[in-house]
């Protein structure tokens, strides 16, 4: 992957298909003390037991039918620790997983954070069954998003409405440029 | 579009919205069903999907449904985007945004399929 971003999106996908129905998103970014890019993805889908999670970072595990190897999670690990940083995996069956990573901020081999907005956008219009509460900081300026919200400002109208959507694109962009004073939020 | 920064300023978009649904009725005419799996996300399906929905927004063609279709187990052709329209199921791999602009115009809004993208077709 190219971005953060999409590995997050590709994160957040596995959350819903383990039956997620909360999905919490949180990124934080300190470019100033700590010089860390750390984000997390907390959710209540099922959960995975203590065997399979000590596996879960092994390329060679994955619960697709499909294919014998899932790249997703060892993949991106092995990109946070070249990168300063790390990753971390904590989960319980029936209640749902949490898994962080954390980079060094100006690491010269930390991937792009690239289109977060558009990641974000996709969870609010493709799932919006899902009950997804984004919040992201960047040193002292912090925005938060959730489906709840939306909802409660889109009414009857479906989020995946295409007038909907593009509203919540340009709400989403504008917001995460602020963040970071006004510049590209692309990085 | 001018500037949002607020929800409130989302909430006249949505009154806006609300009006231009008032003339359709039932479900959705057109649904697409895009491929959200580890390999369509890496191959593009984000990209192709904001690309189709800012030429639905463009066009202002609201008639459409988008849900996740799932993998199809097609790698080699991902992104896969699936559009269900008048009966028939039809799948386009390899989706570009450029592509998904043009599936946009030409199958979802006027019902006639490029075939020259198609990867599979079934009635329903």
């Amino acid at each position: 992957m190219k971005e953060l971003s999409l590995n997050i999106l590709d994160i957040l996908e596995n959350s819903i298909h383990a039956g997620a129905t909360n999905i919490v998103l949180s990124i934080e970014e300190d470019t100033k003390e700590k010089d860390r890019l750390f984000f997390s993805i907390q959710d209540n889908g099922k959960g995975m037991d203590s065997d399979f999670l000590k596996t879960v970072f092994d390329p060679f595990t994955t619960t697709s039918t499909t294919k014998k190897v899932g790249l997703g999670l060892p993949l991106l690990k092995a990109e946070a620790e070249m990168a300063g940083g790390g990753a971390s995996i904590t989960s319980e069956v029936g209640k749902g997983t949490f898994v962080s990573f954390w980079f060094q901020h100006s690491h010269w081999d930390r991937p792009p954070m690239g289109d977060i907005a558009g990641t974000v956008l996709l969870l609010f219009m493709v799932h919006s069954t899902v009950d997804f509460f984004y919040t992201h900081r960047v040193n002292e300026y912090s925005f938060s998003v959730s489906t709840k919200q939306l909802k409660e400002v889109f009414d009857d109208v479906p989020l995946h409405h295409p007038s909907a959507v593009k509203g919540i694109q340009e709400y989403l962009t504008t917001s995460i440029q602020k963040l970071h004073g006004g510049k590209n939020g692309q990085d | 579009m001018a500037k949002i920064s607020s929800l409130e300023e989302l909430r006249k978009i949505r009154n806006d919205a609300k009006e231009s649904m008032k003339t359709r009725s039932g479900n959705a005419k057109v649904r697409v069903f895009a491929s959200m799996g580890t390999v369509g996300i890496a191959g593009g399906a984000r990209e192709a999907l904001k690309a189709m929905i800012d030429e639905l927004e463009k066009r202002n063609f609201h008639d459409v449904e988008i849900v996740e279709g799932g993998s199809m187990g097609l790698d080699k052709e991902e992104p896969i985007i699936r559009i269900e329209r008048d009966g028939f199921e039809t799948t386009y791999g390899k989706v570009t945004p450029d592509m998904a602009r043009q599936i946009v115009a030409q199958h979802i809004i006027n019902g006639q399929m490029i075939s020259e993208w198609v990867i599979a077709r079934n009635e329903k």
